[in-house]
C-alpha cells in the first residue's frame, strides 16, 4: 500500500478508484434526487447548485444518475471479471492437463473465438438474445476467457513436469486434487494482476454497450446510456455527454493508473508482456 | 519462406472455419426458427416449412454447415430481404469506408506513436520520458466512443474547426480528408499510446545491441544510429502488434461511424439490428472476421520480409 | 611519432553500491605503426581503456584525471562530443569481438559499408566501389555481389573480416582491436591475425590489440602492457615481457599459459583467488592479497621500477626472474 502511494500515478489511480467506489456505495447518502425520477419542468436544466450536472431530456438529475450508474458499472465489472476468471482458469487446466488432442481443439477455438473484433462479437451476441445486463457478461467473457485460458495453460503445462505435481501424480493423486491442490495456488497469483488491468476494459465494453443501447436498458441508469441520451443532445445540451464520459475516462484512467503500478511492484516480470 | 507462409495461411483458414462454425451455430441454431423469421408473423405453416424446404433447413445439421459454408466460399452469403440485393454486395458497399477509417487510425498511431517511443527511449528516466509514458496509458486507457464523442463536442460543435457529419463529397478529396480527420483519432489514438510504448520498449533493447556499439564506434551520427539503425528493428514488433490492432480498430470503428454519422460496415451492423435484418448482420460480421484473420495472417507474413533474420529461419 | 599517448589515466563508475575506480593511473603510449598488446583477465578495465579512448564511456562512467593524447595533438580525454565523434571510424577505428553481433541486422553488408564513408564525398557508385575493393583485401571470394547479402548470409569469420575491413576502409591512424579473434576457432584466429598482421603494413596504422590470449599478443604485437584490476602493473616489448617479465601478476599469467607449460599436467593451473572488488582497493599494491611474494612493505604503493630500456613494473619486488616461478 504504502508502495503504492510513493508512485504519483499509483496515488493518483487509487485516489481515483476509492473516489469511483465511495460514491457508489454511497450514492443513496450523497444525492436527495432519485436516479429514474423524471421532471418534466426541470428538463434540460444546465449545471447549478440544485443540479450539479445539470438534467437530461427527461429532467433527471445527471449527477444523481452518474454515481447509480457507478453501482452498474462497478458491479458488472466485478462480476463479468470474476465470471472470465472462473471459467478461462477451468477451462485452462483442461486444456493444460487433459489430453494433447483436446488441448489442441480448445487452443484453435480460443483463436477462432479472438478472430471476432469485439464490437461485432457484441452486436452478433445482441441480435441474438437481445439486448440485456447478461449479454454484456457474455461479451465481456468471450473477449476475456480465451486470453486468461491460454496463460494458465501455459503456466499448467510448466507445473505439470513439476517435480512435486510428479511425485504426488505417482502417489496416485486424483487430476482434480492435483490442480487444485499443486497447481492452481501456484499459477493464481500472477493472473490475478493481470485480470484486475482488465477492469477498465470491461468497464469500457459495459459502457460502450450500453451507448448503443445494446447494453443496460432504460430507465437503469448507465454512464453509456446518459452518454446515448446526451449524444442526441449533443448541440444544445453540452453537459449531458460531459456527464456520461467524465466518469468513464476517471474510472478507465484509475484503474489503469492503479493496475500499472500494481503490476510494476509485484511481477516487474509481466511488463515486457505487454 | 514460401512455406512459411503456406503454413500461415493454411492456420488461418482452419480459424475461419472454426469461426464460422461458431458463427453458423450462433445465427442458424439457437434463436427461433429463421424461416419464420424470415416470413414474419403472418405466415402460414405452409409457407414457412415450404422456405424451410428451400433454406435447407430440414436437412441434418452437418449438411446445412456443408452447404453453408459451401457458399461462404462462393462470396454468396444470402440475399438482402429489405431490397433483395446479395449480402455480400451491401456488405462490400460499405466496407471501402471502414477501411479508410481504419486506415487512418493506423496513420494517426503510426504517425505519432513511432516518434514518441523513440522519443521516449532516447530520454530515458527523464522528465520527457515519464510524460509520454503517461500520456501512452492515458490514450490506452481511454474508450475510443468517448474520445469520439468527446472530439466530436470539442473541435466540431464547440470550436467548428472540422465537419461532424458523415464521410464528406464524393469525389472531394479535401472534404474526404476532412472528414476523416476526428473519426480516424477516435479510432487510432489507443494505438498511438500501444505503439509509443512497444517502440520505447524494443528501442531500448535495440540500443544495447553490440551492432549499435559498433556503428558509433564508426562515428556515424547519432541521428541515423536511432532513425535508421536502430528503428528499422525496434518497429518489427509493432507490425505483428498492428495486426491484432486492426481488429480492435475495426470495434472502434464501429463507434466512430455511429458517432459521426459515416457510412460503414459498424453503421451498417448498428441499422441491421435494429431492423432485425439478420443476414446483413452475419454477412457483415463474416466479412470483417475473414478480413481481420487475413490481415493477421499478413502481418506475421510481412514480418517475415522485413527482417533478414526471420526470413533465413524459414528458410 | 606517438599515435596515442595516454597518461595517468583515470576512469571511475557510480555504481548502486558506491564510486568503482575502474582504470588507476593508467599510462601507456601507442608509436606510429607498431602495434601494442594489452593483455589482462576479463574484468582487469581492457574494455573501459578502449571505451574512454573512443569516448564512448557509459553514462555513469567519468574521467576522473589523465590525459589520452592523439596524434600527438587531441587530448581525447576533454574531446567535446561532436569533433570526437568526427575522430571515431575516421582516425580510430574499432572491430570488435563479438562478429556474429556486431553488424546490423536488418541493413546490407554494402548499406553499412557505405554509411561509414558518409563523410568522404563520394558518390554511391564511387563508395561501393572501395567497399569492394577493401572486402576483396581481407579475401571475401565474390564480392560485388555479397555487397546486397545481410550479415546473417555470412559465415563469422567472413563477418570479422568484413569488421576488419569496415575498420580499415577509412585507413585510420589506430586500430582499435577488442578480442577480435575470441570468438573464432583456432584456425581461423590464425588466419585472421596473418590478416591484420597484413593490412596493417599495407595500411601502415598502429594497433592497440586488447587480447586475453596471450599466444595471440606474442604473435602480433611489437609491445605489451599487462593489466590488473585498472593498473597497468608491467609494461615493455614483447619480447622483453616473455622472456623477462618481472611483476609476479605477470609471471604467473604466463606460468598459466597452457601453451607455455613445459610438461603435462591433470589439470590447468590458474591464479589463485580473485580480482579485487575495485569499490574497495586493497591498501599498497593492488596485487598484494593475491601475491605470494608479499609483505609488509607492499601495504605501500609501489613505485614504477624501471628494468632497463622501455621494459618496467609495478611491484617492491621486480628482482625475482621468471625462470624461477613454476605454476
Amino acid at each position: 500500500m504504502r508502495g503504492i502511494l510513493r508512485e504519483p500515478l499509483g496515488a493518483l489511480g487509487l485516489t481515483l478508484v476509492a473516489v469511483v467506489v465511495l460514491s457508489a456505495i454511497f450514492a443513496g447518502v450523497l444525492t436527495s434526487y432519485a436516479p429514474s425520477k423524471i421532471s418534466p419542468t426541470e428538463r434540460f436544466a444546465s449545471p447549478s447548485l440544485l443540479h450539479l450536472l445539470g438534467t437530461d431530456h427527461l429532467g433527471r438529475d445527471l449527477f444523481t444518475r452518474v454515481l447509480y450508474g457507478g453501482r452498474i458499472a462497478l458491479m458488472i465489472a466485478l462480476g463479468a471479471t470474476l465470471a472470465s476468471l472462473v471459467v478461462g482458469v477451468v477451462l485452462g487446466l483442461i486444456a493444460g492437463y487433459g489430453p494433447r488432442w483436446l488441448d489442441n481443439i480448445m487452443l484453435l477455438v480460443f483463436d477462432a473465438v479472438k478472430s471476432f473484433p469485439t464490437v461485432m462479437l457484441a452486436l452478433t451476441l445482441v441480435t441474438l438474445f437481445g439486448p440485456s445486463l447478461y449479454a454484456v457478461v457474455l461479451v465481456v467473457m468471450l473477449v476475456n476467457v480465451p486470453g486468461y485460458a491460454r496463460i494458465i495453460r501455459t503456466q499448467t503445462l510448466v507445473l505439470k513436469s513439476a517435480e512435486h505435481v510428479m511425485a504426488a501424480r505417482s502417489m496416485g493423486a486424483s487430476a482434480t486434487r492435483i490442480l487444485g491442490i499443486h497447481i492452481l495456488p501456484n499459477i493464481i497469483g500472477p493472473i490475478l494482476i493481470l485480470v484486475s488491468m482488465d477492469v477498465p476494459v470491461v468497464v469500457a465494453i459495459e459502457a460502450g454497450m450500453s451507448f448503443l443501447g445494446l447494453g443496460v436498458r432504460p430507465p437503469t441508469p448507465s454512464w453509456g446510456a446518459i452518454l446515448n441520451d446526451g449524444f442526441a443532445n449533443i448541440r444544445d445540451s453540452y453537459w449531458i455527454v460531459i456527464a456520461g464520459g467524465l466518469p468513464i475516462v476517471l474510472t478507465t484512467l484509475g484503474f489503469t493508473f492503479l493496475g500499472e503500478t500494481l503490476r510494476d511492484l509485484f511481477d516487474p516480470r509481466l511488463k515486457r508482456r505487454s | 519462406m514460401f512455406r512459411y507462409a503456406l503454413k500461415r495461411l493454411g492456420l488461418g483458414a482452419v480459424i475461419i472455419t472454426v469461426a464460422l462454425m461458431m458463427l453458423f451455430a450462433m445465427v442458424y441454431l439457437i434463436p427461433g426458427d429463421p424461416a419464420s423469421v424470415a416470413l414474419g408473423p403472418r405466415a402460414t405453416p405452409a409457407m414457412i416449412a415450404d422456405l424451410r424446404a428451400r433454406m435447407g433447413l430440414d436437412q441434418p445439421i452437418w449438411r446445412q454447415f456443408l452447404h453453408f459454408y459451401g457458399s461462404v466460399l462462393r462470396g454468396d452469403l444470402g440475399t438482402e430481404v429489405l431490397s433483395n440485393r446479395p449480402v455480400f454486395d451491401v456488405v462490400m458497399e460499405q466496407l471501402p469506408f471502414t477501411l479508410i477509417l481504419v486506415l487512418g487510425g493506423i496513420s494517426w498511431s503510426v504517425a505519432l506513436g513511432i516518434p514518441l517511443g523513440c522519443i521516449a527511449a532516447v530520454r530515458r528516466g527523464g522528465f520527457v520520458d515519464r510524460v509520454i509514458g503517461v500520456m501512452s496509458v492515458a490514450m490506452i486507457a481511454v474508450p475510443s466512443f468517448v474520445v469520439a464523442i468527446y472530439s466530436l463536442l470539442v473541435f466540431a460543435v464547440a470550436l467548428q474547426w472540422l465537419p461532424a457529419i458523415g464521410a464528406g463529397e464524393p469525389g472531394n478529396l479535401s472534404s474526404r480528408l476532412l472528414h476523416l480527420i476526428l473519426p480516424s483519432l477516435a479510432v487510432g489514438l489507443g494505438w498511438i499510446g500501444y505503439i509509443s510504448r512497444m517502440v520505447r520498449a524494443s528501442m531500448l533493447e535495440t540500443l544495447e545491441a553490440s551492432h549499435i556499439r559498433t556503428a558509433r564506434a564508426f562515428g556515424l551520427p547519432e541521428r541515423r544510429i536511432i532513425y535508421t539503425y536502430a528503428l528499422r528493428i525496434a518497429v518489427l514488433p509493432t507490425i505483428t502488434l498492428l495486426g491484432v490492432g486492426i481488429g480492435q480498430m475495426l470495434s472502434s470503428s464501429v463507434f466512430a461511424e455511429i458517432v459521426f454519422a459515416r457510412p460503414g460496415i459498424g453503421k451498417l451492423v448498428y441499422e441491421a439490428i435494429s431492423t432485425r435484418n439478420y443476414p446483413i448482420v452475419s454477412g457483415a460480421v463474416l466479412v470483417t472476421t475473414v478480413f481481420f484473420v487475413l490481415v493477421n495472417v499478413a502481418a506475421d507474413i510481412l514480418v517475415g520480409t522485413l527482417d533478414p533474420r526471420v526470413r533465413a529461419s524459414f528458410n | 611519432m606517438t599515435v596515442l599517448d595516454v597518461r595517468n589515466l583515470s576512469v571511475d563508475f557510480q555504481t548502486e553500491g558506491g564510486r568503482l575506480e575502474a582504470l588507476k593511473q593508467v599510462s601507456f603510449t601507442v608509436p606510429a605503426n607498431r602495434s601494442v598488446g594489452v593483455v589482462g583477465e576479463s574484468g582487469c578495465g581492457k574494455s573501459t581503456l578502449i571505451n574512454a579512448v573512443l569516448g564512448l564511456l557509459a553514462d555513469n562512467g567519468e574521467i576522473t584525471s589523465g590525459e589520452i593524447v592523439f596524434e600527438g595533438g587531441k587530448d581525447l580525454a576533454r574531446l567535446d562530443a561532436d569533433s570526437m565523434r568526427a575522430l571515431r571510424g575516421q582516425r580510430i577505428a574499432t572491430v570488435f569481438q563479438d562478429p556474429m553481433g556486431a553488424l546490423n541486422p536488418v541493413l546490407s553488408v554494402g548499406r553499412q559499408m557505405r554509411d561509414i564513408q558518409y563523410r568522404s564525398g563520394l558518390s554511391k557508385r564511387d563508395k561501393d566501389a572501395r567497399s569492394v575493393a577493401m572486402l576483396r583485401k581481407v579475401r571475401i571470394p565474390d564480392p560485388e555481389s555479397r555487397l546486397a547479402q545481410f550479415p546473417h548470409e555470412f559465415s563469422g569469420g567472413m563477418k570479422q573480416r568484413i569488421a576488419i575491413a569496415m575498420a580499415l576502409m577509412m585507413e585510420p591512424a589506430l586500430l582499435i582491436a577488442d578480442e577480435p579473434t575470441t570468438a573464432l576457432d583456432a584456425t581461423l584466429e590464425v588466419a585472421t591475425i596473418e590478416l591484420l598482421k597484413d593490412l596493417q603494413r599495407d595500411i601502415g596504422c598502429s594497433v592497440l590489440f586488447i587480447s586475453h590470449h596471450l599466444g595471440v599478443i606474442a604473435e602480433l604485437c611489437d609491445e605489451m602492457i599487462v593489466m590488473y584490476a585498472g593498473e597497468v602493473v608491467e609494461s615493455g616489448t614483447t619480447r622483453e615481457i616473455f622472456h623477462d617479465a618481472r611483476h609476479p601478476y605477470t609471471q604467473r599469467l604466463l606460468a598459466c599459459d597452457p601453451a607455455r607449460l613445459s610438461h603435462r599436467v591433470p589439470r590447468l593451473p590458474t591464479i589463485a583467488g580473485t580480482l579485487p572488488d575495485l569499490r574497495h582497493r586493497p591498501p599498497g599494491c593492488v596485487f598484494q592479497p593475491r601475491c605470494d611474494r608479499a609483505d609488509t612493505q607492499c601495504l605501500t604503493v609501489p613505485p614504477r621500477a624501471s628494468l632497463g630500456g622501455s621494459h618496467s613494473a609495478r611491484c617492491w619486488h621486480a628482482e625475482v626472474p621468471l625462470a624461477e616461478v613454476t605454476a
